[in-house]
C-alpha cells in the first residue's frame, strides 16, 4: 500500500486548488467528480491486515508527527533531561502513554516486578518491606490527574522562545491511574505522632527524593501501578510510581522504592538547589508544590496552522488547575480586549486536564488568540506580565501565564508576546 | 480520611536493609554516618571522580553544573546558583553526592570519600580553610552562606487574592496589541525538513 497519489487523484487535487482560490473552502463546488469516490479504491476491494499482524499496535504511519520530541540544547545530558508531549495534535484529555512526556535525572531504568521492593521506615511502629505482589493485595482506587513538570513553560519566562505548544506547554500528561492509597500503606506500618513528613525516593541513581507533608500523604497521594488501563510504561516509573494530584511533576517519584517518615523535611537536592523559585530580592520560594490554574490553545498553534481558509474554525485547548476543578475558560481573538467563554467539553475533573472548545468564524484576518482559565477557588489565570511584576524573570518554575498566538492572514501561527 | 485497618501485608524491614537504603541526611545532621575527610583528600578524590565534568576547582566544564562561585549574583540578570551562592544546607551536599554522584557511577563513594569531597567543596566555595577536616561531629557547625535565602510558598498571600478578581470581559485593552517578542526571531526550535516547527501537522488537502 502506497501513500503516493494516483495520477487521477493528482489531477483532482490540482483542480480543487484552482477552483478553491479566493473562496471559502466549504462553499466551493466540485468541478469534476472525485475519483476517490467514483473509482473503486484498493481498500474497498482487497484485504487489510489480519488480526494477528499487530499483537500490540502502534499508531498508523500517517500520524508519525504525533510523537515526543526533545530540544537538545535545554540540558547538558539526555539522561537528565526532558521531552515534550505532542499536545498540539491530541484531543480530549487522556494522554496516550506512548507519547506522554518523560523527565528523568539518570535515565529511564528497567525494574522488573520480581526485583521490585518498597520499604517504609523511619518514625513508624513497624518498618516494612513490600513486594509487588503484596501491593496488589491492597484495596485499589482510581484517579485521573495531570502530571505537569514544574519547569513547563520555564524557557518562556524571559520572552517568546520556542515555536509550538508541544515545546512551550508540553511537559504534561494526563492519565487514569489505578493503585493503592499511600495512607493505606502507611497505616500498615503505623505512623508515629512525631512523624510530620514523608520522604519518597526512587530506585534510580538520581533517587529524586522529595519531602511531602504528612497531611498531603494521607489525603490523595496514590502509589500507582496502572495508567490508562495498563501497567506504567518503563519511562513513567514501571512498576510503581507516586501520583500526587495537583502538585509539581517532580514529586511524582517514579520507580518508588522507599517512603521514610521523619519529623522534618529532608530538604533534599530536588527541593533546595532545584524546584525552588528565585524572587526579585534574591531570596527564593521553597515548597511551591501546587501547580496553579493554566490553559493553552492547542489548535490553532504554531504546529497547527490554519490551512483551510476563512470560515468555520475550531479553537481547541486544554485547561487545568492543581487547586481543583476548572470552572470556565475564556477565549480572546483580539489580544485580550474582548473575551468570550468557551465550552467545556466532557468533564472538568479536579486536578485533571480539561478540554475546551470555541467555535468561531474566521474572516481571514490576523488574530491574537488567548485562553484564560478559571478554577473553583475563583483564581483567574494571570498574564505573564502580572506574574513577572511579582516574581521577576528568574523564577525558572511555575509559569502558568496566558499564552498568545499570533494567527497571520496566511494561517501560519506564531508564539509571541504582546504589549 | 481515615486509614483502613492494617491488613497484615508486608514483612518487617531488617536493620541492614534500612541502613542500605535509608542514607538520607537531614539539615540537623540526622542520618550522618560516622566518618571524616579533609580538604586535601577531597581534592584528590574530586580530581579522580568529579573533575572531568565539574572542573578541577568545581567551577564546571563546558555546560556541566558549576559547584562553586556565584556569590552575590542572586539578584543579577543571570544568577549563578551554586552550592556556595545558593544551597541552604550542607546536609544536602553530603546526601546528594553520596547517593547520586558521580553521574553514571552513583553510590560508589564511601562515607569518608563523601566527607572529604564535601570538605573540598566547602573550600572551593571559600567557606573553610585548606586544612579543614569535616567529620560527623562538626558537620552541623557549618552554616551555608545562603541558609536564610528561602521561605515557604507564599502564593496564597501574595498572588491568589490578586488573581481572584472577576476578570474583564470587554474593552479590556486601551490600545491595539503590539508584538514585543517573537519566537521566530530566536529560531531555536527543532525543525521539520521544510523548516516548520518539528511535528507540524501534515497537509491534508493541498491548497
Amino acid at each position: 500500500m502506497t501513500d503516493e497519489p494516483t495520477p487521477s487523484r493528482r489531477a483532482f487535487l490540482a483542480g480543487t486548488a484552482a477552483a478553491g482560490a479566493g473562496l471559502v473552502a466549504s462553499a466551493a463546488a466540485a468541478q469534476t467528480a472525485d475519483p476517490l469516490i467514483t473509482e473503486v479504491q484498493p481498500w474497498a476491494s482487497a484485504f487489510g491486515d489480519p488480526v494477528d499482524a499487530a499483537p500490540y499496535g502502534m499508531p498508523i504511519s500517517f500520524e508519525s508527527h504525533v510523537v515526543r520530541r526533545n530540544v537538545e540544547w535545554l540540558t547538558e545530558s539526555p539522561v537528565s533531561s526532558i521531552n515534550f508531549t505532542p499536545i498540539h495534535a491530541l484531543e480530549g484529555t487522556i494522554t496516550p502513554q506512548g507519547c506522554a512526556f518523560e523527565r528523568h535525572h539518570s535515565g529511564a531504568i528497567e525494574l522488573s516486578k520480581t526485583d521490585y521492593r518498597l520499604m517504609i521506615n523511619g518514625l513508624v511502629d513497624k518498618p516494612l518491606v513490600f513486594t509487588f505482589e503484596d501491593l496488589l493485595r491492597f484495596p485499589r482506587h482510581i484517579t485521573t490527574a495531570f502530571c505537569e513538570c514544574a519547569a513547563n513553560g520555564g524557557m518562556e519566562w524571559g520572552g517568546a522562545q520556542l515555536e509550538g505548544c508541544q515545546f512551550t506547554q508540553g511537559m504534561i500528561h494526563n492519565m487514569e491511574y489505578t493503585g493503592v492509597m499511600l495512607r493505606d500503606l502507611l497505616a500498615e506500618a503505623g505512623v508515629q505522632t512525631a512523624g510530620k513528613w514523608v520522604y519518597v525516593e526512587g530506585a534510580d541513581a538520581s533517587s529524586n527524593g522529595r519531602s511531602i507533608p504528612l497531611e498531603k500523604a494521607l489525603d490523595d497521594v496514590m502509589v500507582a501501578f496502572f495508567a490508562n488501563g495498563e501497567a506504567l510504561r518503563k519511562e513513567h516509573g514501571y512498576p510503581v510510581r507516586l501520583v500526587v494530584p495537583g502538585w509539581e511533576g517532580n514529586m511524582w517519584v517514579k520507580w518508588v522504592r522507599r517512603i521514610g517518615v521523619y519529623d522534618q523535611a529532608v530538604e533534599s537536592r530536588e527541593e533546595t538547589s532545584k524546584y525552588t523559585d528565585m524572587m526579585p530580592d534574591g531570596r527564593a520560594r521553597k515548597w511551591t508544590w501546587v501547580m496553579d490554574a493554566k490553559s493553552v490553545i492547542t489548535s490553532p498553534s504554531p504546529q497547527a496552522p490554519i490551512r483551510h481558509g476563512a470560515g468555520p474554525l475550531v479553537v481547541t485547548g486544554l485547561a487545568w488547575s492543581g487547586n481543583g476543578r476548572i470552572t470556565r475558560v475564556d477565549v480572546s481573538t483580539d489580544g485580550g480586549a474582548t473575551w468570550t467563554p468557551a465550552r467545556i467539553s466532557g468533564e472538568a475533573r479536579s486536578k485533571a486536564l480539561t478540554r475546551f472548545h470555541y467555535d468561531m468564524t474566521w474572516d481571514g484576518s490576523e488574530m491574537f488568540i488567548l485562553s484564560r482559565a478559571m478554577d473553583e477557588t475563583g483564581y483567574v489565570q494571570p498574564t505573564k506580565q502580572a506574574l513577572r511584576d511579582i516574581r521577576g524573570l528568574n523564577n525558572v518554575y511555575h509559569n502558568n501565564s496566558i499564552q498568545t498566538w499570533w494567527v497571520r492572514a496566511d494561517g501560519e501561527v506564531e508564539n509571541v508576546e504582546i504589549a | 480520611l481515615a486509614a483502613a485497618a492494617p491488613l497484615g501485608l508486608g514483612r518487617p524491614a531488617l536493620p541492614d536493609e534500612i541502613d542500605a537504603w535509608d542514607v538520607a541526611v537531614l539539615p540537623d545532621g540526622t542520618g550522618l554516618p560516622e566518618g571524616s575527610g579533609d580538604v586535601e583528600t577531597g581534592d584528590q578524590v574530586f580530581y579522580d571522580n568529579c573533575a572531568s565534568c565539574h572542573g578541577d576547582f568545581a567551577e564546571g566544564l563546558d555546560s556541566w553544573p558549576v559547584l562553586a562561585g556565584g556569590t552575590g549574583t542572586l539578584t543579577d540578570p543571570r544568577p549563578v546558583k551554586t552550592i556556595g551562592s545558593y544551597w541552604p544546607h550542607l546536609s544536602t551536599v553530603f546526601d546528594y553526592v553520596h547517593r547520586s554522584m558521580p553521574f553514571g557511577g552513583a553510590q560508589t563513594l564511601t562515607a569518608d570519600d563523601t566527607y572529604a569531597i564535601t570538605a573540598f567543596l566547602l573550600y572551593s566555595n571559600g567557606i573553610v580553610e585548606d586544612d579543614f577536616v569535616l567529620t560527623h561531629e562538626n558537620f552541623t557547625e557549618i552554616t551555608m552562606p545562603n541558609a536564610d535565602g528561602f521561605y515557604p510558598d507564599d502564593r496564597a498571600a501574595t498572588e491568589y487574592p490578586a488573581f481572584s478578581a472577576e476578570p474583564c470581559m470587554e474593552n479590556c485593552r486601551s490600545a491595539a496589541p503590539e508584538v514585543t517578542k517573537r519566537a521566530v526571531d530566536i529560531n531555536v526550535t527543532p525543525e521539520d525538513p521544510d523548516g516548520k516547527p518539528a511535528g507540524t501537522l501534515p497537509v491534508i488537502i493541498a491548497q
